[in-house]
């Protein structure tokens, strides 16, 4: 399918930092494409310069082939990660207010039964919870019925229950032939909801693909994790990966079935054995260190 | 032009609905008419004054005697035709020319008048040729309500918009807005009429309300009244339009806007007239909005100044108006 957003060479600096740092990118049009990062990694910049939003010092962005301008404002829903609305209108005047702002919209009852919406429509939206808040917002994302959707860290400070909700929505909204970006913290959440993850670091993409080939790409091997007893004393002098947990013992291995035969022989029993597969986030904490981040 | 409504009829609610800014808005000016109205109301002064056309330092025998009298402050003046203008608002008891005749001015509804011309003729002031004038009395509240109308219409502009756009763009409304196909003219025009709307209302609804109860001295038309108050709200609004235009920070906003108040407050004839001051403070007050807005309202107000009389004062606030506005939607950022 045709890309719906390319970036190319794109630069943003900042005094002393290097925010986005010659990022190429190109994103097809009815996916979900999760962007992943530690903070301060320039998810945000990026997200930002290709709504529109900040400048860039260089590079390009097309929207269907197209320069950003009047049409990708009109086609596109935006939910920014932190954002504050007119103070004293209700939620139903704030639908309003967003709606007259575009040519095109969603009817308003329409976009109140996606987002679940009916409970709190006239109630001040400085006196909604954090859930209600966020679906307000996605809302408002959502109310010129937009092509691309960005939503940055949409699931951030929600509750589980908040959190599934959301997901059902975004695969909703996505199996509509909608075009999602989101930035996310949760590994889990991109590897639900998103088709194509980005990993990007100090400004710039380091990985990208779908989750199943990165993880693919990045680890060949699975992790059998034994308790201590079940091991003790027979794994010396055979040839294995083994690395000491506390009270565990892990056992790195490509060939699962041969490893498995040599362990049977030498007399481990296989009852209280675990096999792990790698998480997006092994991969992302592989990728981006454990450094912490500000 | 339905995004102008969207975000014009937003502003709106959300004035009308924080009450207390709105209640600030309209109890401000109220409580200082009221004020002032009960703190000059009473007793008049014991003073009595007369202006004096001539020098009086001259005169000899009988002639001086009256020139001599005590409680009775004598001021020259040069300006036959604004003394005059002066003993018909009751602001001189009396006019006495000494130049080549002897004559002298009085309104005959002035009771400090008619008490100071009995002591004149007792004191050789026989033989004055005497001139009537009519005229009402300007209080002191009618000459300062159109300041202090003036001076709410000021705050109101400059805080409720300057302060307001702040406080939008540091918040994040206004980058929430970006995103949006809404242009900065749009979103701009809206603040500024939907304060327009609002500090009219409110401004006609005090002047009702105070009038009611203290009864205004006004010569002149409300339309004009309405018209310079009207050019003067825009030119205000532009004014806080152009200091909210970049501010992300509420503090330097609000310390800005104190920065232009204040002096404005102080120099621009709201609470005492400028005549007599410092020429270089008269000039610096000209360049000041409210000077022009204060001058016009006052000279309408007591003096029945009509649309070529205020003129200047409307052209000068237009082009301010014009130099604010384009500035600010040139250095407009919405972040």
């Amino acid at each position: 399918m045709a890309p719906i957003i390319e970036i190319t060479n794109l630069v943003k600096t900042y005094p002393g930092v290097r925010a986005v740092d010659g990022v190429n990118l190109t994103i097809e049009q009815g996916i979900c494409f999760g962007l992943l990062g530690p903070n301060g990694a320039g998810k945000t910049t990026l997200i930002e310069i290709v709504e529109g939003i900040q400048k860039p010092d260089s590079g390009g962005i097309l929207y269907k082939n197209h320069p950003v301008g009047d049409r990708f404002r009109k086609e596109a829903g935006i939910q920014f990660q932190v954002t504050s609305l007119q103070e004293f209108l209700t939620v139903r005047e704030t639908l309003r207010l967003f709606r007259d702002l575009y040519p095109r919209t969603l009817d308003i009852d329409e976009v109140i039964h996606l987002c679940n919406l009916g409970e709190f429509l006239d109630r001040d939206t400085r006196k909604l919870s954090g859930g209600q808040r966020q679906r307000l917002l996605m809302a408002l994302a959502l109310i010129n019925d937009p092509e691309l959707l960005f939503l940055d860290e949409p699931t951030t400070g929600l509750d589980p229950q908040a959190r599934r909700n959301f997901w059902d929505l975004i695969s909703m909204i996505r199996s509509k032939g909608k075009t999602i970006i989101l930035t996310t913290h949760y590994m889990d959440e991109a590897y639900a909801l998103c088709d194509v993850i980005a990993i990007m670091d100090k400004g710039r993409i380091i990985a990208q693909g779908t989750p199943e080939q990165l993880l693919k790409d990045h680890f060949n091997d699975v992790v059998l994790q034994f308790p201590d007893e079940s091991v003790k004393g027979k794994l010396e002098g055979l040839d294995l990966c083994v690395s000491a947990q506390p009270g565990r013992c892990e056992i790195c291995t490509n060939d699962v079935d041969k490893t498995i035969r040599l362990l049977l022989d030498h007399g481990v029993s296989l009852s209280r054995m675990t096999v792990s597969s790698w998480s997006l986030e092994d991969l992302f904490i592989a990728l981006t260190g454990k450094d912490l981040r500000t | 032009m339905k995004k102008f409504f969207a975000i014009l009829h937003a502003r709106n609610m959300e004035f009308i609905r924080d009450t207390s800014s709105l209640g600030w808005n309209i109890l401000f000016p109220l409580l200082l008419v009221l004020g002032f109205a009960v703190v000059f109301t009473g007793e008049p002064k014991a003073l009595f004054k007369a202006g004096v056309l001539g020098d009086a330092s001259v005169l000899k025998g009988t002639d001086r005697e009256f020139f001599n009298a005590r409680y009775v402050q004598f001021i020259t003046v040069n300006d036959e035709r604004m003394a005059i203008d002066k003993v018909e608002h009751f602001q001189l008891d009396m006019l006495v020319d000494i130049r080549q005749g002897r004559r002298y001015w009085i309104n005959e509804n002035a009771p400090n008048g008619y008490v100071l011309e009995r002591v004149m003729k007792g004191m050789g002031g026989s033989r004055y040729e005497r001139t009537i004038v009519q005229g009402r009395e300007i209080r002191y509240v009618d000459w300062v309500v159109p300041g202090i109308l003036a001076m709410n219409m000021m705050f109101s502009c400059l805080f409720g918009v300057g302060y307001v756009i702040v406080r939008y763009r540091k918040n994040g409304f206004l980058k929430r807005l970006k995103a949006t196909p809404l242009h900065p003219f749009e979103f701009l025009l809206a603040q500024m009429v939907s304060r327009l709307i609002l500090i009219q209302a409110i401004t006609v609804a005090v002047y009702a309300g105070c009038n009611y109860f203290i009864h205004f001295q006004m010569r002149g038309s409300y339309g004009n009244l309405f018209l310079i108050s009207l050019v003067g709200a825009v030119c205000l609004i532009s004014l806080g339009l152009l200091v909210s235009a970049r501010l992300a920070s509420e503090e330097l906003a609000g310390g800005l806007l104190n920065l232009l108040t204040w002096p404005m407050m102080l120099l621009s004839g709201v609470w005492f007239s400028l005549e007599g001051v410092n020429p270089a403070v008269q000039k610096i007050a000209q360049f000041l909005p409210l000077t022009h807005l204060v001058d016009g309202a006052r000279a309408i107000m007591t003096e029945g100044a009509g649309l070529a009389d205020i003129a200047p004062h409307l052209l000068i606030l237009g082009i301010m108006s014009a130099v604010f506005l384009s500035l600010g939607s040139l250095i407009f950022k919405w972040e």
